[in-house]
């Protein structure tokens, strides 16, 4: 078998296992529940019966590894449970399927992540590179200070900044992103335009620092000096020598982003009132919505995982001493 | 004419040999030589402490009391104007660095107790506690630290002390990689054998054997981390979910003030207000920022290109 599909499998069934456990963790979450949270849920007037039977349903009369099973299997098969909100004591359910609550919100983040990966990914190369490539100019000082002063601030921080100047001082954008499911797209991206700059702002910085350090290691070494020595132009440099060995980093270095991007959401979406799946864990945490919270929670980590799983497998494909084995 | 002197010495002949500096005078020297941006950041830190320490001298009001203006603006009675309930900013602001500053620095020194000591244990014995811990913290790391908190603190509620613990016990395992990875090179050297060869415990070897010899990262860890704890509370806190109320703090400050951002238009100042905490927020990441900068330069001797 050929090194690379070796290691790629290795990667694959190290992140399905490590799904696989957090999974487990997640799981058994609800295990350190206080015991009488059926009757929290439920009301004080909840009578025996009523609480007999969510409890069945809720499967807390079988033991966990059971329970464990059952659950990864609906989720498996796109089934989340049913939500804890809108049980009552006289035993009417109103309660909505987790998947019904999820879908849409799910659906609202993608949107607003994939907008600023869109226009984050490319600017923080591009700054990354060209103050690498200026190193130690004005240029690269005055967009390291910048990058820098936007690290230290708290995602809220920059958002209301935001929303101070660009939306009750100067007022050119919505300060509330109010989108719903028929919202037209200009009209999307319009009312999604500040939360997508904050978040854009905050992994900018990280990107174009963490490419910018890449990039520097790499002009360091001394092929590049031989490259260099050899008389090429400062291009063919670049493109040839330098970026063959540096995409493995800054590929990792998107990911990491991306998955930063994952947590930076819920506080941004709070922030804007933007309907996605941070804000609905909010909530769901506030009013301790467990099977909700178990939801997203999965999500946001499988997300996780799996853009780390996407670096490291793209990493090794682009590694030139890996794809031309001695 | 003079005798010459019959008596011989070196402290006389040659120059005289400098007297062993004590670390305070050491201490001294170094930060002499600080960088302007390294003072920035400790003036700030002092100034913090001093504020958080004195909290109930320093504030004219107290962190709960309500009085009878909601939003009052600036100026006047109230520096810095009242809370959508009354309260004053400027006193909740004081007091907010106590309570905020307070909880972040415990969790850190918790997280730092946990990871540390088991970084430790792993780096010295090896074999499959080393293993286990590894495995069990590749998994915790796994789940994004903010989604994972969100989802405990669901579980064991809203209290200063779950929030702690919570926060403790997740980002231990960043400590506990970082100093299982420095301790690992200080495990192999001659004095650490020597020491487990003479029969001291466990603990002796962890204490005063390894821990001496890799302090300068941890300590800078210590102040990586105190920022990264410290915004993650007030994330928390802003989401509603950290810090409860009436506690004064940060991040539950700005989420409370966050409707005055709308009449910026008409009173600046009174838009400023939900800045204010969050602004608090960022100077002391900030300051600690640069200090741990100038700690790293100092310890390590090479420039961190980041």
């Amino acid at each position: 078998m050929h090194p690379i599909i070796r290691t790629i499998l290795q990667r694959l069934g190290l992140g399905l296992l490590t799904l696989f456990l957090v999974s487990i963790v997640i799981f058994s979450a609800v295990e350190f529940l206080p015991g009488d949270f059926t009757e929290a849920i439920l009301g004080q007037a909840a009578t025996k019966e009523t609480v007999a039977a969510f409890r069945h349903e809720l499967g807390l009369d079988q033991p966990a590894h059971i329970r464990y099973f059952d659950w990864i299997g609906s989720v498996l098969q796109g089934d989340f449970g049913t939500s804890f909100s809108g049980r009552s004591a006289s035993g009417v359910d109103r309660s909505r399927e987790v998947v019904e609550l999820i879908a849409p919100r799910l659906m609202n983040t993608l949107f607003l992540a994939g907008m600023t990966a869109i226009i984050a990914v490319p600017l923080a190369l591009f700054l990354g590179v060209t103050a690498a490539l200026y190193r130690n100019s004005l240029y690269d000082r005055i967009v390291n200070a910048g990058t820098l002063s936007t690290i230290s601030m708290p995602e809220f921080f920059v958002a209301y900044i935001l929303i101070l100047l660009l939306s009750t001082i100067f007022p050119v954008f919505p300060s509330l992103a109010n989108i719903a499911a028929d919202t037209p797209l200009i009209e999307r991206v319009y009312a999604s335009a500040l939360p997508s700059l904050t978040l854009t702002l905050v992994i900018v910085a990280h990107m174009m620092r963490m490419t910018r350090a890449a990039i520097i290691n790499l002009l360091a070494s001394p092929y590049i000096e031989m490259a260099r020595l050899k008389g090429l132009s400062g291009r063919r440099v670049i493109l040839h020598h330098a970026l063959p060995n540096a995409w493995a980093p800054i590929v990792n270095v998107i990911a990491f982003n991306l998955a930063y991007l994952v947590v930076g959401v819920v506080v941004v979406e709070v922030v804007f009132v933007y309907p996605g799946i941070g804000q609905l864990m909010v909530d769901a945490v506030t009013s301790r919505d467990i099977p909700v919270v178990q939801a997203c929670a999965l999500i946001f980590a499988a997300t996780y995982i799996l853009l780390n799983l996407l670096a490291d497998i793209i990493s090794i494909v682009t590694n030139p001493r890996l794809l031309h084995p001695r | 004419m003079s005798e010459p002197s019959q008596t011989y010495s070196v402290q006389q002949e040659a120059a005289p040999a400098s007297p062993r500096r004590g670390w305070r005078e050491r201490a001294l020297i170094e930060l002499r030589k600080a960088p302007l941006t390294a003072w920035f950041g400790m003036t700030v830190i002092l100034c913090y402490l001093v504020v958080a320490l004195f909290a109930p001298w320093i504030a004219p009001h107290g962190q709960a009391e309500v009085f009878a203006t909601p939003y009052a603006p600036w100026g006047g009675k109230f520096l810095l104007g009242t809370d959508q309930i009354g309260r004053d900013v400027l006193s909740r602001l004081i007091y907010g660095a106590r309570n905020t500053i307070g909880i972040a620095l415990a969790t850190t020194f918790l997280a730092f107790l946990i990871g540390g000591g088991l970084g430790l244990m792993a780096a010295i014995s090896r074999g499959w506690v080393d293993q286990v811990l590894s495995r069990i913290v590749d998994v915790l790391m796994a789940i994004p630290s903010l989604i994972f908190a969100l989802m405990l603190l669901s579980i064991f509620g809203s209290s200063a002390a779950s929030l702690i613990v919570i926060i403790a016990v997740l980002d231990s395992t960043r400590v506990f990689r970082l100093t299982r990875a420095v301790a690992m090179n200080v495990v192999v050297m001659e004095y650490v054998e020597a020491a487990r060869l003479r029969g001291e415990r466990l603990g002796w070897v962890m204490r005063r054997e390894i821990l001496p010899n890799i302090m300068p990262p941890l300590v800078a860890e210590f102040g990586l981390r105190f920022c990264f704890v410290f915004l993650t509370i007030a994330a928390l806190s802003f989401l509603g979910v950290g810090i409860q109320p009436p506690t004064a703090d940060w991040g539950s400050m700005v989420r409370e003030n966050a409707a005055l951002i709308q009449f910026a238009q008409y009173d600046l100042k009174a838009g400023l207000t939900p800045l204010l905490p969050a602004a608090a927020i960022a100077l002391l990441t900030v300051a600690v920022n640069f200090v741990v900068d100038w700690f790293l330069m100092k310890t390590s001797g090479l420039r961190d290109e980041f």
